[in-house]
């Protein structure tokens, strides 16, 4: 049994490619595309690993991830911010908020795929 | 002279007439007022007083009795002579207060009481009625002339045979009131002006003038031998021996003057349509001089016409049977357009003053209290107005017409003139007294009318029926209950006397009395005290009463309220007007006290100042006035009157500029914080497509495994997004490009019929799922534009679907109306949802203003902003329409452009 990820991000082509990537990796990938609830539907799942994106409808990806390390079962959960403005700006409100890990839209599958194994990796 | 040919020549006038009005309407329209209103249009506009009654009448007077015909010429020239400032007070005061009647003027300055609009609108009916019928009567008779074989039979009575009069004078009251209709209701103007209708009442002035005086110099020179000769005539005939009766003589010249200043239809052309107060002094010498060539052939013409007719012929036909007579029948006819043209310029402008004052004081009020609260807003109030006076003007010549056959026409024209006179001067001293006399309240006002009106009625109109209709021949014998002293023609044993003057004497003492005891002895309500001022002092106060309190009223309510009125697009220009007054952008001004008097100024002009008070009431809700707004206008001291309005203005002033630079501020600030956003949106908006093709095309490039159906799949997202990048660099592009003004327009001629067939499908394809209705008028976009097509279907298309994506009501529709409007046409979108909210009204153009972040928006929030740079760049515009239910945007653009501004 692979690691159960959670992928937070509205755009579906994204999702899609994400996923694909990640099943065939062995993962087992759960999505949701609502910032407005995803704190709810994180601490129900508990994944071994969450991807947030920044700019969701309802709620923006920091707000969640404030709530996210504010709560006691989310506090140490890994997390991967993807956004897709890339300014430095945005990298240091993911440092501030406590992302463990930032990445600049397009990303390289590759990379994606290292860094979450590194986080999984360094969580067990 | 065949009938046809007077039948045929008739129309023909009136297809004349038509035509004058249609085109001083359409020159009007397109605001090329000029020499429509010229003080002799004025002038010529006043001799609607020159009725049939002047035309064929005053020959008959002069024949029956010799020279008193004149007292009916003396009463106006006397007004425009010697009392020339009331008339100035009066159309001073219809500006201000934007009059819009004589029951109005009464209304509005006794408090805005409805119960005095009430009372002077059925005086002026009950008044205006027989003349109506006199009209009508008149227009029939001459007929008659015409049709039968007058010269064979030389009796009058076997004349009456070959037409049926009845149905001659039914077919005349349905084509005046038909062109009433078409002219007098086509706009509700906010200054109650008809153009049109002046305009073809001026030619008809003209028309009756030429038609006398030609008849005047025919007789002299043609039917007799040079004025000597007439001298000759006039001493040798029973004029000469006619003797003044100076009772009679005073009191008909003061009721020709007191109706010349009271009749519903001359206070229409006098006040409600004058168009500058200098008019005036232009018309105080022109207009007497009319009168003074009017009046100058009579009597020559009635002495030929004594000398030359059989004993029995009726005088009051001699201006038509001296040509007949003499075989001019060219000179008949003209001289029969004359008497057409006084009664249809009497009876149109009659019926309009009457619809108006019957509609903004009976139907409105009543249409009020029956519709619930807030029935200002939903319903369409300027429909109801519509209606209202078109029907009201049907049933004032129904009404004519109905004493017409039931006073059966026998009655000499003279006399249903002066009872009609004598009824509407009852309004004297309300109106004179409103206007000079601050202590005169509405009891005092009501007391005299009523007064009046009864006197009036019991005395001279009644029996006027000679005892057929209501008034028994035993009463006008022994007076009511048999009480002698209530003799109606000898009034508290009064006998001997002229009725007429026996009535007029009596009604204008009694109302006068009882108008000055009962103001004496009751007391004025706050408003009434506050209209008195404005009124009496006119000319001190530049404003109206100082009356709302604002705050409680929601600017877009009342827009929606001025909307219904006045029509959307006049509301729309008054409230930005307002609004840019204040120092604040868009449509919606602040509801100051001074916006929402200024508000019920416009509306009185539309519908009466006692319905525009009540609307406004209905949405701003509680009493009108305060005890410091009545301090400050019962306070006379000018000084300190001038002083805190100095202080006033300093403050307004102040205030305007510190609202200006603040939302000048508000502004930059706002897009200040768009302009950062705009580089970390493009990064966005371009970085999210760039992300699937990154990701899918590596997929494909790595080469593990990749299952036959999802490469095709994948490949076909990294194509759609490619697709979806490409769109968004073009609208950047183009956007850059229309923002520069370095655009080329395709300019060519289409349909925007087809155009908007074109946007709709268009956008039909790309969006399925949600069905919207779209309700369209065929007929009205069919118009034909030469423009940049493309360019235009682009902003359609954007309108649409946006329309589309957020358009939030259960049963969605798209209301796309288009209109012309003079060289340019309008195109509004209106969807059914909930709106843009008023705050982002100002910014849905600017770029990215995409209002809710929402993915199932599509685009990247440059929609608008290219829509508005296109418009622009097409020498049009684009705006949002608030207060229209949902949200709505109208597109304005000419039909053609300029060449010159197109080259460049």
């Amino acid at each position: 049994m692979g690691k159960h990820i959670l992928v937070i991000e509205d755009e579906p082509n994204i999702i899609e490619a994400i996923r694909f990537i990640l099943s065939r990796d062995g993962w087992r990938v759960d999505t949701h595309s609502n910032g407005e609830d995803a704190v709810e539907v994180v601490k129900r799942t508990l994944p071994d690993v969450l991807v947030l994106d920044v700019m969701l409808p309802n709620k923006s990806g920091y707000d969640i991830l404030k709530e996210l390390r504010e709560a006691e079962d989310t506090r140490a959960l890994p997390i991967l911010m993807l956004t897709a403005r890339g300014q430095t700006k945005d990298r240091e409100m993911a440092e501030r908020y406590g992302a463990s890990q930032f990445m600049t839209k397009p990303f390289s599958n590759a990379e994606v795929l290292e860094n979450l194994r590194q986080l999984v990796g360094a969580d067990t | 002279m065949s009938f046809n040919l007077l039948v045929g020549v008739c129309l023909a006038y009136v297809a004349a007439l038509f035509l004058v009005a249609f085109f001083a309407e359409r020159r009007a329209q397109a605001g090329k007022i000029g020499w429509l209103r010229s003080p002799i249009v004025y002038t010529l506009s006043l001799s609607i007083y020159c009725t049939a009654w002047t035309f064929y009448g005053a020959v008959g007077y002069a024949a029956r009795s010799g020279l008193e015909f004149l007292v009916i010429y003396l009463g106006p020239t006397l007004v425009m002579v010697g009392w020339w400032w009331i008339v100035r007070k009066l159309v001073r005061i219809g500006k201000t207060q934007r009059i819009t009647s004589i029951a109005d003027l009464i209304s509005s300055r006794y408090g805005k009481s409805n119960l005095l609009g009430v009372i002077v609108t059925v005086l002026a009916v009950v008044g205006t009625t027989p003349y109506i019928a006199l009209q009508l009567q008149s227009v029939t008779l001459s007929f008659a002339v015409f049709a039968g074989d007058w010269r064979a039979s030389g009796r009058q009575a076997s004349a009456w045979q070959p037409v049926d009069l009845n149905a001659t004078a039914l077919w005349i009251a349905a084509g005046l009131a038909l062109f009433t209709v078409l002219f007098g209701t086509r706009n509700l103007d906010a200054n109650e002006r008809h153009h049109g209708v002046v305009s073809a009442i001026a030619v008809e002035a003209v028309v009756k003038l030429v038609a006398l005086v030609g008849l005047g110099v025919f007789v002299v020179w043609g039917v007799a031998s040079g004025p000597a000769d007439i001298l000759a005539r006039i001493d040798a005939s029973p004029i000469a021996d006619w003797q003044p009766d100076a009772s009679r003589w005073v009191s008909l010249t003061f009721l020709s003057a007191v109706a010349f200043l009271c009749l519903p239809r001359m206070f229409q052309v006098m006040v409600v349509e004058n168009a500058d107060e200098r008019h005036v002094a232009t018309a105080s010498w022109a207009f007497p001089l009319y009168l003074f060539l009017m009046s100058l052939f009579v009597v020559p013409i009635a002495v030929v016409g004594l000398g030359m007719m059989p004993a029995g012929a009726n005088p009051d036909l001699f201006v038509l049977t001296i040509p007949l007579a003499t075989d001019q029948d060219g000179l008949a006819m003209l001289s029969f357009l004359g008497g057409f043209s006084s009664a249809t310029s009497m009876v149109i402008v009659a019926a309009i003053a009457l619809s108006t004052m019957v509609s903004n004081h009976i139907v409105m009020p009543l249409w009020l209290s029956f519709a619930t609260k807030g029935a200002t807003v939903s319903g369409d109030v300027r429909q109801v107005v519509l209606i209202a006076r078109r029907c009201s003007i049907a049933a004032v010549l129904l009404l004519g017409y109905a004493y017409y056959r039931i006073s059966g026409g026998g009655t000499a024209l003279a006399a249903i003139g002066l009872i009609s006179f004598a009824g509407v001067a009852q309004v004297l001293p309300a109106m004179i007294g409103g206007i000079f006399w601050r202590g005169a309240t509405r009891i005092g006002a009501a007391a005299g009318l009523l007064t009046g009106f009864a006197v009036w009625g019991y005395t001279l109109f009644l029996p006027s029926f000679g005892g057929s209709f209501l008034l028994t021949e035993a009463v006008l014998e022994h007076g009511l209950f048999g009480i002698g002293w209530l003799r109606p023609q000898a009034l508290f044993g009064i006998e001997g006397m002229d009725p007429v003057v026996h009535a007029v004497m009596w009604s204008m003492v009694l109302n006068t009395l009882a108008f000055c005891l009962g103001s004496l002895f009751s007391f004025p309500g706050p408003l009434e005290r506050l209209q008195g001022a404005q009124f009496v002092n006119v000319y001190e106060f530049g404003a109206s009463a100082r009356g709302w309190r604002g705050g409680m009223a929601e600017a877009e309510d009342l827009l929606v309220m001025a909307q219904r009125i006045l029509g959307a697009d006049q509301a729309q220009a008054l409230f930005q007007r307002a609004a840019t007054g204040q120092g604040k952008s868009g449509y919606l001004p602040d509801p100051s006290p001074d916006f929402l008097e200024m508000l019920e100024r416009e509306l009185s002009g539309s519908v009466g100042a006692a319905t525009a008070h009540a609307m406004i009431a209905q949405i701003v809700g509680g009493a009108s006035v305060s005890v410091e707004d009545l301090m400050a206008v019962a306070d006379e001291a000018a000084q300190i009157m001038e002083y805190s309005s100095r202080l006033e203005a300093q403050s307004a002033e102040l205030g305007r500029t510190a609202r200006q630079l603040q939302e000048a501020n508000e502004k930059l600030t706002e897009l200040s914080i768009q302009k950062d956003a705009f580089l970390s949106q493009i990064s966005h908006e371009l970085r999210t497509p760039m992300t699937s093709i990154r990701a899918f095309s590596e997929i494909l490039r790595d080469g593990g495994p990749v299952p036959e159906e999802d490469v095709e799949k994948f490949a076909g997202i990294i194509h759609d997004e490619a697709v979806r990048l490409t769109r968004l660099l073009d609208d950047l592009l183009d956007l850059s490009v229309l923002e520069n003004g370095q655009v080329i327009l395709n300019e060519q001629a289409g349909n925007l019929n087809e155009l908007l067939d074109h946007a709709l499908a268009a956008t039909h394809a790309a969006r399925q799922e949600r069905p919207m209705r779209i309700i369209r008028d065929e007929h009205a976009e069919d118009l034909l534009i030469y423009t940049d097509t493309d360019r235009l279907s682009q902003v359609f298309i954007n309108l649409i679907s946006n329309a589309q994506k957020y358009c939030d009501a259960e049963d969605p529709e798209l209301r796309i109306q288009v209109r012309q409007r003079g060289p340019r046409v309008d195109i509004v979108f209106a969807d059914n949802g909930s709106g843009i909210p008023e705050k982002s009204q100002t910014l849905i153009f600017e770029k990215f203003s995409r209002l809710s972040d929402q993915a199932a928006a599509g685009g990247a929030g440059l929609g608008l902003a290219i829509c508005r740079e296109i418009m622009a760049n097409l020498g049009g515009e684009i705006i949002y329409l608030p207060g229209q239910g949902g949200a709505a945007f109208r597109v304005t653009l000419p039909l053609a452009r300029p060449k010159a501004a197109a080259a460049q």
